[in-house]
């Protein structure tokens, strides 16, 4: 039985910090076109809020607390920056934001690594994250259910902006058709701007449940980002129900993966995968039907 | 549109060659280019070699390597529209397929290289067998990229694959070779690479004037894959190779598969990013995961930005140049360079999207719109047009 629990609730913990951070790059790329490839340097600033918090508050319990709204709010306002310095000049060139926001994530990294030093530091879990659960005879340690309870209420909480409020309905009018949406009224340069502070703040609260599992680390974005970018490539964009489940295929198969091989071979496995994948369907799992030819 | 005045004109230029009723002004017009790269071959290996110390001709050898990896990603990107974001990868393959020739090299007939008896047990997996010729060295260093390149290629850009997509993709490749070479460190020598060779095809690599030879062959292949590259830009595939680029609906339409166009110079450009590794290597003395992993290709993909995409000569000059600032910007500031390089990022891309080569237009078109009165015309100096609307600049066709 733990050849099968083990692999499967562990990536499922990692697909739920997988797809904290693929949902900002799926309303991101899915609205603008816009590639975000600092989107993995905000888990790392969500990751030294929760550090500073603790600094600061020194019961772990309220710091967590505390620290999940700070990180909501910090990486998205670095997000809202990010977009109104560089990237609102960009949407004509959508791949060229790949490459700025690369340049971004390398200032990012180099600053923290300026400010909090090369090594990373650890943050302590509440006592009430440091037991463990036994499912079917495995120790499921509290942390990883607390990310998958994290993830879930985002994507709640995402959700529910999206399908109930008028924000959220002009939202996803932005993302099926911006220039009819504009000619309804929608502020499209608006809805941008805050969907970048909501996708880069997720991307935050994300930060803060790695810095739980394994502390912060002025790198730890860029392990991240490319798994984080394969989830939103298999479950089509702009779509919620896609992102969710391939964000919890790509940790479960690679936790699978790491299991029976090695984490190395999982990796390349798990690229070989979704390149197979992608042969058989180019458009993810979901996609928006449309009348363009591409 | 993008290409430039010279560039269009050169290659919409009627086949045939050179008419003996050709101007100094028409010649310089049509094959500027060339004359251009004959420069750049006197510099490289004539004037540099002549007045330059071991240590800098070394390491203008390195950035030669590096060069050709940048000019590939110029024919697939600038040209292609194809954001290759993985060359580590192609340069990795032919940087190790070379590591490991010089490495039996070193180890002597039916030895096994050091590193294998320090962290194995001395025995040598089969596959590191071939390489103990030098033809088949040289044959791999050549094939494996294109193999490579091709059936990944073909699984993505047959199921129009393109955009960001590619570009993650090709990325995620470059992550996952840099992790599987640190995992195999019985076979790849892991983390640490491949170092420590003593001959070039028997050739000491200790000797100075050893040394001058392999820079030469470095410079002589960037000079080499330019005039390739040149042919390629000047003939009917490149025209067909920019118009996918740009209205890639249209070419479907006409009747040509996309796929094929780009595959082809997604190949080419593979292959040329492993000539780079495999050149890369002798000269260095080492390659090791950190060379080819994803931050090293998108290092490969500043030179490129900086230089012009699009153009001939800037993704090769680009490369040299980004190699240049980062040895000398980390030489005086060991820490900033990391932040020079994520600011050519911005600034480049944000202010000059056509890098260095459109410095020339982009000052012409802006001269004329201050000096005319007429309203500004939305003239765009864009790579690649949001919407594949077809908009010739007046000066394209000229």
């Amino acid at each position: 039985m733990d050849v099968l629990t083990t692999p499967l609730l562990t990536g499922t913990a990692t697909g739920a910090i997988l797809l904290l951070a693929a949902l900002g790059l799926t309303l991101t790329f899915g609205q603008m076109g816009v590639i975000n490839m600092a989107n993995g340097e905000f888990l790392m600033v969500g990751a030294y809020v929760a550090y500073m918090t603790q600094q600061v508050i020194s019961s772990t319990g309220i710091s967590t607390v505390v620290a999940l709204p700070m990180a909501f709010i910090v990486a998205g306002l670095l997000g809202l920056v990010l977009e109104v310095t560089v990237i609102q000049w960009m949407y004509r060139r959508p791949l060229d934001t790949l490459l700025v926001t690369v340049g971004v994530s390398l200032v990012l990294q180099q600053l923290a690594q300026d400010i909090f030093g090369a090594q990373g530091d650890p943050v302590s879990a509440p006592s009430w994250l440091g037991g463990r659960i036994t499912v079917f005879g495995y120790e499921w340690p509290h942390r990883q259910l607390f990310t998958i309870v994290l993830a879930a209420g985002a994507l709640a909480a995402l959700n529910a902006v999206l399908k109930y409020s008028s924000f959220g309905r002009q939202i996803r009018a932005t993302v099926q058709n911006r220039e009819l949406a504009e000619t309804m009224g929608v502020s499209t340069r608006n809805v941008d701007r805050i969907t970048f502070f909501v996708g880069s703040g997720l991307a935050g609260v994300g930060g803060v449940a790695i810095a739980l599992i394994s502390g912060t680390n002025p790198n730890l974005g860029t392990s991240y980002i490319i798994p984080a970018f394969l989830v939103v490539v298999v479950g089509g964009v702009g779509q919620l129900k896609g992102t969710v489940l391939a964000a919890w295929a790509v940790g479960v198969v690679t936790a699978f993966l790491t299991d029976w091989t090695s984490g190395s071979w999982a990796q390349v496995v798990t690229f070989a995968l979704v390149v197979l994948f992608l042969t058989v369907r180019p458009q993810g799992f979901f996609t928006v039907r449309t009348r363009s030819l591409a | 549109m993008t290409v430039t005045a010279t560039e269009s004109a050169e290659s919409t230029r009627a086949p045939g060659g050179l008419r003996p009723s050709m101007t100094p002004a028409r010649l310089l017009k049509s094959h500027g280019a060339l004359i251009a790269i004959a420069v750049l071959a006197y510099l490289l290996l004539v004037w540099a070699p002549g007045s330059m110390t071991a240590f800098r001709l070394g390491n203008l050898g390195k950035y030669c390597a590096l060069a050709l990896a940048s000019m590939g990603i110029g024919l697939a990107w600038g040209r292609g529209g194809m954001l290759v974001m993985g060359q580590g990868v192609f340069f990795g393959l032919g940087g190790y397929a070379m590591a490991m020739h010089m490495k039996l090299e070193a180890a002597g007939p039916g030895q096994v290289p050091d590193f294998m008896v320090l962290y194995g047990d001395g025995t040598m997996p089969g596959w590191w067998e071939p390489f103990r010729s030098g033809a088949f060295t040289i044959f791999a260093i050549i094939a494996l990229p294109a193999l490579t390149s091709f059936i990944l290629g073909y699984a993505i850009l047959k199921r129009k694959v393109k955009g960001a997509y590619l570009a993650i993709l090709t990325q995620a490749l470059a992550v996952a070779f840099a992790t599987l070479l640190i995992a195999t460190i019985k076979q790849t020598g892991g983390f640490n690479g491949l170092n420590t060779f003593t001959t070039f095809f028997g050739h000491n690599l200790y000797d100075p004037e050893v040394k001058k030879n392999v820079y030469r062959i470095a410079a002589g292949l960037v000079i080499l894959f330019l005039v390739i590259l040149w042919q390629i830009y000047r003939s009917r595939y490149g025209e067909l190779l920019i118009a996918t680029r740009d209205a890639e609906e249209r070419i479907r339409f006409l009747g040509y598969d996309p796929a094929n166009i780009k595959l082809v110079s997604f190949i080419v450009a593979a292959v040329m990013a492993s000539v780079g590794g495999a050149i890369f290597v002798p000269i260095v003395g080492i390659i090791s995961p950190s060379s080819v992993d994803a931050s090293a290709s998108i290092l490969l993909i500043a030179g490129v930005a900086l230089g012009g995409r699009a153009s001939l000569l800037g993704p090769a000059l680009g490369a040299i140049a980004v190699g240049y600032g980062r040895s000398s910007l980390s030489e005086r500031f060991p820490t900033q360079w990391t932040y020079f390089q994520g600011a050519l990022f911005i600034l480049v891309v944000l202010f000059l999207p056509g890098g260095a080569a459109s410095l020339t237009s982009r000052l012409r078109s802006l001269l004329s719109r201050v000096r005319s009165v007429r309203p500004a015309t939305s003239r765009r100096v864009d790579v690649a047009p949001a919407a594949p609307a077809v908009h010739v600049e007046p000066e394209a066709l000229a």
